[in-house]
């Protein structure tokens, strides 16, 4: 079961390629290096180092913001989801954020706070909160009446009833929207790098695209969205390891 | 100032008057402006099974509810060994519908939570979860999810943690719904068993009046719309019969057709 998934995997993973390859060879597009290229460029920007420099720039923002989100993210869900007065009050912000034109506001946060890390941890913010928020409150709000109800027979305090029936009861919602909302904070984090000022990676895909070094831009684009399905790997381990029994397998098992 | 010396008298001098672990007392309920119970009033005698039997809607797991503690009546009060209920407590276990099972939880740790909830240190909560785990007939299971078990498994977990907490009282809502014809059969024969070895007071409430007749000590009737007891049947003469052959006997029959008798007026 385990290596037939694998090798899904590593199929998909073939054919897309392949894709990209082919599409490079014909070409699509002058600007459209084959895979074999960028994968070159790819070697030679971690060779000589550059590329991990960009990563200490880039994973600043990213991770201060990404870890922002997902904590106050999931507690703004918990609390949103457990009362509806904190519903009515902050729920509106949350689909506003998500609704709203990001790269349209960057300047003002720009003007706000400056081009410095604040700017870029808010734009990944933007990003990865409100899927956060909005998941966990859902998720909160749908837990089965009967288990808390079970809880409260088995004399559950409130607190209990919170950690040990609502939030596992809600977490495969709340992961889900962790992977959503981590996904749009690693967009999020490029964003900021393209729009405010080019530094890390962002820094590497603007300057390669204007010395038409394009296997090099690829390279760096190929490299963040490599890291970003690593973390959201990671992440359904972490909860396939947290909530062993929430996993369900397929409908078609 | 005389009648209670009268009655302290009586009391001591001919049989003691019956002991019962839950008494409900003019209990009324309404939802908005649905009256689901009115003014009903119900004694549960120690280590028997009473039935609470009715057309549905007609506030049998209302009434559970509010002796669990998990819902508040409007007037009237419940006490549990002579203590008057305010919320629920240690002295009542609930068996739910639904099993209420924790889906990431394995069968121990399901189990094992009312304990866990009770601060009893994990290698002793275990011990004593896997003991009943055991007792339901689940043993090797303990590390199973409850989406790998059939309905009926999972309803002896759930009882298994009801009687993990030994209270005086098992409340039960209508447990055996949710499970097939063969395996509400054996866990029938299974509660008659559990009541006459454990020395606990069983609160059962059920849509089936088969079910109810067969099992039971002391059957209240409901009729709805609002709530009151209509009828109190203690169908005795069953009790000390062979199980196997209750299902055969007359009196058995009887009972289940003056029963329905005196509600088919009521479901539609």
């Amino acid at each position: 079961m385990k290596s037939r998934s694998f090798w899904l995997k590593i199929l998909s993973a073939t054919v897309l390629f392949g894709a990209w390859q082919v599409a490079g060879m014909i070409p699509v597009s002058y600007a459209f290096p084959t895979f074999f290229e960028s994968m070159a460029a790819l070697v030679r920007l971690a060779a000589d180092g550059t590329l991990f420099q960009a990563y200490v720039e880039t994973l600043r923002p990213l991770v201060v913001g990404v870890g922002i989100s997902a904590v106050f993210g999931i507690g703004l869900g918990l609390w949103i989801g457990l009362s509806s007065r904190f519903d009515w009050l902050f729920s509106p912000i949350f689909i506003v954020m998500q609704a709203a034109p990001l790269a349209a506001l960057i300047p003002l946060l720009v003007m706000a706070y400056g081009i410095g890390l604040t700017s870029k941890v808010f734009v990944v913010c933007i990003m990865a909160m409100p899927v956060i928020v909005l998941n966990t409150a859902g998720a909160v709000r749908n837990t089965p009446s009967s288990i808390k109800e079970m809880g409260r027979s088995f004399l559950a305090s409130d607190t209990e009833i919170i950690l040990k029936i609502i939030i596992p009861a809600a977490s495969p919602v709340i992961f889900s929207g962790l992977r959503l909302g981590i996904s749009a904070g690693f967009i999020g984090a490029i964003l900021a790098e393209l729009k405010i000022t080019p530094t890390g990676v962002g820094d590497i895909i603007t300057y390669s695209r204007s010395i038409a070094d394009y296997p090099a831009m690829y390279a760096a684009i190929f490299s963040i969205i490599l890291l970003a399905v690593l973390f959201l790997n990671l992440l359904e381990r972490l909860e396939v390891y947290l909530f062993e029994g929430n996993v369900r397998g397929y409908a078609s098992d | 100032m005389v009648m209670p010396q009268i009655k302290e008298v009586l009391g001591s001098e001919e049989t003691p008057k019956p002991d019962n672990a839950v008494v409900a007392r003019g209990i009324s309920k309404t939802y908005g402006d649905v009256e689901a119970l009115k003014d009903l009033t119900l004694e549960f005698p120690r280590g028997q099974l009473t039935s609470l039997l009715g057309p549905s809607g007609c506030g049998k797991t209302t009434l559970l509810k509010i002796i669990a503690g998990l819902l508040e009546p409007n007037a009237g009060e419940v006490e549990v060994n002579g203590k008057p209920v305010t919320g629920p407590g240690p002295d009542r276990a609930f068996v739910f519908q639904d099993f209420a099972l924790l889906p990431w939880a394995s069968v121990i740790r399901n189990v094992a939570f009312a304990l866990e909830l009770r601060g009893v240190a994990k290698s002793e909560r275990e011990a004593i979860a896997e003991k009943y785990i055991a007792d339901v007939g689940l043993s090797g299971f303990e590390k199973s999810y409850p989406h790998q078990l059939s309905g009926g498994m999972r309803q002896r977990v759930g009882l298994a943690r009801a009687l993990s907490v030994d209270a005086d009282v098992l409340l039960m809502d209508e447990p055996f719904s949710a499970v097939d014809e063969q395996t509400r059969r054996k866990f029938q024969e299974d509660l008659l068993n559990l009541v006459q070895n454990e020395n606990k007071t069983f609160i059962f409430v059920t849509h089936s009046i088969e079910e109810a007749v067969y099992v039971s000590d002391q059957i209240a009737i409901l009729l709805p719309r609002p709530s009151r007891v209509s009828e109190i049947i203690r169908p005795t003469g069953l009790r000390n019969k062979n199980v196997d052959n209750i299902r055969r006997d007359s009196e058995y029959l009887d009972i289940v057709d003056s029963i329905w008798a005196s509600l088919r007026s009521y479901v539609e």
